[in-house]
Formats: structure tokens, C-alpha cells, sequence
């Protein structure tokens, strides 16, 4: 096995996602059987070989630090579940 | 013949000469989604009151002789582009209800030509599929047999241009997601060069290597189109400040001489023999033409697969993770604290693919298993890269299939993932290497599906591989077949 049920468990917390039973089995089976396949990069020999983040080479994008028209605060608030006060509002974190 | 069936091309003269009016145009269209549409599924959401006030405006500019190349032409979107004030989902339901602030470049761009918005087109949701399956909107039909899948992700906009439901539409693709429907679709679809067009307002998948390309009729209009969406986009740092060639002209230069590579590592045992021989034919075509023909290699072809769903998963669960319930989408909140709200929601808006996919790429990126995973797999994504910039020494371009086989049947491939998977085999490179490709109707297979070839190019040489899809129609006549509906 290249994964077991506790990592699965373990990753579905750093991913913030909340799994039914059995949707923990399934991707127990679906995570093991793609781990499975992707071992054949191991065939290729990459020692020096220099990684590739973004296949077309980019410099940093730097622009003039102007001031422009924003979004604006209704705007930006338009969709959320919740605001108030011109703020997102979000369940307590702190107790 | 019908106006639906006419190309952006012939539909631009009939406008400008005012034989017909864009807000007629557009009711034939929006006939054309209501009675066609319910057999099909490529709409999410049809635009109607929003299209017709855009035709309205677009026929005062025709009026007025103001018109563009665009002017008053109905197009549709994938439901990846955001659209100021019309309901953007991505075909997710933890995006329900969200109504953009603005638009995107691409989308800006369109309507600065006062371009007819029709609609937001179906997809595999977060653009994660290639069956057009993983959608909460249901899956879409291929037009030319309902019971086949149109390809994904943009299985929406490949069906809905096929079906005459639109002028011409824009997609995105990821790792194949316009190539492989246009081919099940047989209409044509280019993804152009990363950087070519601006991501900015197009929701993110996996962003080094998603891009936007047009889905149309034929090689004209994919010309016409792409024209108005490339270009560089301050607001997108990843666009390239390079020049957009004339591509409606560029097309029409001859092809005698051109230098087209045929890669041994894709054709394969398994391709299925209808593909195999329509791209055998289409290699005889170009040899007519007067191009050379020239056998070349790309040997880590076979590890693209899996260096694609390492990458582009890693990507995509960083991405993803913006989806937490608090700025917009949906909230699922048990009272149980803002941990448990994120968890709760995020189970909730997220389809099974999509969990996958960001468990996946969580996975890969994860403490001690990045270097084994995601490291290794951009290391072989150099290695790929290499391949083509190698080929490209000898060669102008390539020529190869899009798929492995015709669009197969709805249900086919979805109990397992890796199988499907695996039908993006000759696309994803492409999108690792960050070039360009093109996909075009050349063949048929026995059932009377489609079939389609595909062209590389170099880097930003996209009038190079759209000028060999244009001498190829000039040869042919698969571009003017059209689906039974």
C-alpha cells in the first residue's frame, strides 16, 4: 500500500475537508492505485536536472506603485456569506 | 443553410452590409439553445436579457458604420470566465449564487468589440475532467451521438459550437481541456501559447499551466478569434509583452516547405484504428501540400501523465483553498467554530472529483513526500520540456492525434479515475511544455464519430500551426461536416 486510511484522514485535515466514511475508503483505494502509477517518474534519473516551475521564463513583473481605483467595499463584500460593518464575518476563533 | 451555420467570417459581412440585424442574429440563437439545448446540456445559464441589450448596442455601432470584427456576433463562455453581474460557478456548487464584481480580460476584450455574450457553458466542474461527467449541472451530450461524452473540461463550449448554439465560444485548457472535446466534437480548438492570453478573471485550476483558446467552426474564425483575446495584460504578470502577429492573415501564407514532425511515441499500440488511419491520411495530405514529412522522437512522452497529475493537483489544492465560506461561495457552519465551518463547507461545495484532486495535490506537497513528488515531477516536466524544444530544432511542427480513440460512452470511464486519466496522454504535454496546440476535424470513425489531428508549435508560432490547419481545409472537407441534430 502507498497510502493508508490514518494518512488519508491525516491529509483530509491539512486540506480542511470533512469526509464521509465512505468517501475515506474510496479515496483510500483512488490515492493508492494513482501513487501506484506516478512511481514510474523513479525510472528516470533526475540528480541535476533543474526543476521547472513555469514553462515560459518569466522575470518579475514589477509595476509603478500607484494609487488606482479599487474594488471598493460593497463590492468586495457583494458575495459573502456573511458582513457586517464592512467586514467578512466569520464564526468565532478564539474562545 | 442557415445563419447558424455560418462562420464569424460570413456572419461579420452579412452584419456589416446590414443584411442582418445583430439582435435578430441573436433571437435566432437563443431559439436555436431552446429547442436544441434540452438534448445537449451545453448551457449552464443563458444570458437572454443581458444578450439582446448587447445586441441593441451592437447594432447602433453597425448603424453608425463603428462596427469591429466582433461587432454584434452571439459568442458563449465556458463558466470558467467571470462575468460582471451574470452568476459564475465554474460548475461548482460551493460557487452557488456568486455574482462577479467585473469581468475578466478575455471577457473585457470581447465586449470592447461589442461582441453578444449568449451564455455560461457547461464543464467539468473546476475544469477537473475529460468527459464533461463531473458536473452538478448533469453531464453534457455529445451532439453527434447523446450517448457519447463530448470530451472535457470544455465539454460545454467543444458541444455547444458543434451544435450551432453559438457563433464561436471560449475555453480553457489545463492538460487538454479544449483539444480533446473540439476533437470529440469535431469542431476546432487552439490553446495557445502559456502567457498568449491574459488568465485575469479566469477562475484558477492549476496556474502554470492553465490557458485561455477560442472553440469555433474553423480555422478562420479560430484566427479572428484568438486575435481579439491575445495580447499582453498588466493585470495578469504571467502574460507575455510580445507581439500578436495578424493572424487572419497570417493563415492564408503557403505551407510548401514547412517541416512537420511526426513523433514515434504517439502512435502507440491501443490507438484505436480509425484514429490511426485518419492521421495516416492527414500525413498524405500534408505530403501533397508539398511539407516535408520527418520522424521524430520525444522520449519522455510515457511520463507525462503522471508528472501532469502531481503538478497540476499540488497547483490546484493551493488554489483551491480560497473556497472556505468566507468571502463568497457557500457556508455550511454547524456553530462548531470557523475549523469546522471550512471543513463542513468545503465537503459540501466540493464534487468527488475535485476532492481527488486537491487530496492529491495536499498529498504531494505535504511535509516529507514533496521532494519524492512534486519536486521530482518538475524535475521530469524539464525533462519533457527538453523533448519538444529538441524536436522543434529540426521541425516547424508536429502532427499527431488529439485522443487515443473517438469520444467514448457516458459512463465509460467513470469508476475509474486513472483510465481516464489516461485519455489525456497526447495532449498534456503540451501544457508542461508551455507551447501551443491545435486541434481540427480530419476523419471519421466507422460509428460516424469525429475525429481530430493535432498541431504543436513553437512557442508563440500559433500562425505557424493555424497556417497548416488552414491548408489542410483548403485540402479537405471535415470541417464543413456537421452534427445530426
Amino acid at each position: 500500500m502507498k497510502i493508508s486510511r490514518k494518512e488519508v484522514e491525516y491529509v483530509a485535515g491539512l486540506a480542511r475537508l470533512s469526509l464521509r466514511e465512505e468517501e475515506i475508503e474510496a479515496l483510500t483505494s483512488d490515492m493508492d492505485s494513482i501513487l501506484a502509477y506516478v512511481e514510474k517518474l523513479n525510472e528516470l534519473e533526475t540528480a541535476g536536472i533543474i526543476p521547472t516551475a513555469h514553462a515560459v521564463p518569466v522575470e518579475n513583473a514589477f509595476r509603478e506603485d500607484e494609487i488606482r481605483p479599487s474594488l471598493g467595499t460593497s463590492k468586495a463584500l457583494q458575495n459573502s456569506p456573511e458582513s457586517e460593518n464592512g467586514c467578512f464575518r466569520v464564526p468565532k476563533v478564539i474562545e | 443553410m442557415e445563419l447558424t451555420d455560418l462562420t464569424l467570417y460570413e456572419l461579420q459581412g452579412l452584419l456589416t452590409r446590414k443584411e442582418v440585424s445583430s439582435t435578430d442574429l441573436t433571437k435566432i440563437y437563443l431559439n436555436r439553445i431552446s429547442s436544441v439545448d434540452p438534448r445537449v446540456n451545453a448551457y449552464i445559464r443563458v444570458a437572454e436579457e443581458e444578450a439582446l441589450r448587447a445586441a441593441e448596442k451592437a447594432d447602433r455601432r453597425l448603424q453608425a458604420g463603428e462596427g469591429h470584427f466582433l461587432t454584434g456576433i452571439p459568442l458563449a463562455l465556458k463558466d470558467i470566465f467571470i462575468t460582471e453581474a451574470i452568476e459564475t460557478t465554474c460548475a461548482s456548487r460551493i460557487l452557488a449564487g456568486f455574482i462577479p464584481p467585473y469581468d475578466g480580460t478575455a471577457v473585457k476584450r470581447l465586449k470592447a468589440q461589442d461582441a453578444v455574450i449568449l451564455g455560461k457553458l457547461n464543464m467539468d466542474e473546476f475544469a477537473m475532467g475529460s468527459s464533461n461527467e463531473n458536473s452538478p449541472f448533469g453531464a453534457v451530450k455529445n451532439p453527434w451521438n447523446p450517448a457519447c461524452v463530448p470530451g472535457g473540461s470544455s465539454g460545454g463550449s467543444a458541444a455547444c459550437v458543434a451544435a450551432r448554439m453559438a457563433a464561436a465560444a471560449l475555453g480553457t485548457d489545463t492538460g487538454g481541456s479544449i483539444r480533446q472535446p473540439a476533437s470529440h466534437c469535431g469542431v476546432v480548438g487552439l490553446k495557445p501559447t502559456y502567457g498568449r492570453v491574459s488568465r485575469y478573471g479566469v477562475i484558477a485550476y492549476a496556474s502554470s499551466l492553465d490557458q485561455v483558446g477560442p472553440l469555433t467552426r474553423d480555422i478562420q474564425d479560430c484566427a479572428i478569434l484568438l486575435q481579439a483575446v491575445a495580447g499582453y495584460d498588466p493585470l495578469d504578470s504571467t502574460s507575455i509583452d510580445t507581439p500578436v502577429p495578424d493572424y487572419p492573415e497570417e493563415i492564408k501564407k503557403p505551407i510548401k516547405g514547412l517541416k512537420i514532425g511526426r513523433p514515434k511515441e504517439y502512435f502507440i499500440e491501443g490507438l484505436d484504428p480509425d484514429v490511426a488511419s485518419a492521421i495516416d491520411r492527414a500525413f498524405a495530405t500534408y505530403r501533397d501540400l508539398g511539407a516535408e514529412i520527418i520522424d521524430v522522437s520525444l522520449p519522455h512522452t510515457d511520463y507525462a501523465i503522471a508528472c501532469y497529475y502531481l503538478i497540476a493537483t499540488a497547483e490546484a489544492s493551493s488554489n483551491l483553498a480560497r473556497y472556505d465560506g468566507v468571502r463568497f461561495g457557500q457556508r455550511i457552519d454547524p456553530g462548531e467554530g470557523l475549523i469546522e465551518m471550512y471543513r463542513q463547507s468545503r465537503a459540501a461545495g466540493f464534487g468527488t472529483e475535485v476532492k481527488r484532486r486537491i487530496m492529491l495535490g495536499t498529498y504531494a506537497l505535504s511535509s516529507g513526500y514533496y521532494d519524492a513528488y512534486y519536486l521530482k515531477a518538475q524535475k521530469v516536466r524539464t525533462l519533457i520540456r527538453q523533448d519538444l524544444t529538441e524536436a522543434f530544432e529540426k521541425v516547424d511542427a508536429l502532427l499527431t492525434p488529439v485522443a487515443p480513440s473517438p469520444a467514448f460512452r457516458i459512463g465509460e470511464k467513470t469508476a475509474d479515475p486513472l483510465q481516464m486519466y489516461l485519455s489525456d496522454i497526447f495532449t498534456i504535454s503540451i501544457n508542461l511544455a508551455g507551447t501551443c496546440g491545435l486541434s481540427l476535424p480530419c476523419g471519421q470513425s466507422r460509428e460516424g464519430l469525429p475525429i481530430g489531428l493535432q498541431l504543436i508549435g513553437k512557442p508563440f508560432a500559433e500562425e505557424v500551426i493555424l497556417r497548416a490547419g488552414y491548408a489542410f481545409e483548403q485540402a479537405t472537407e471535415w470541417h464543413l461536416q456537421k452534427a445530426p441534430l
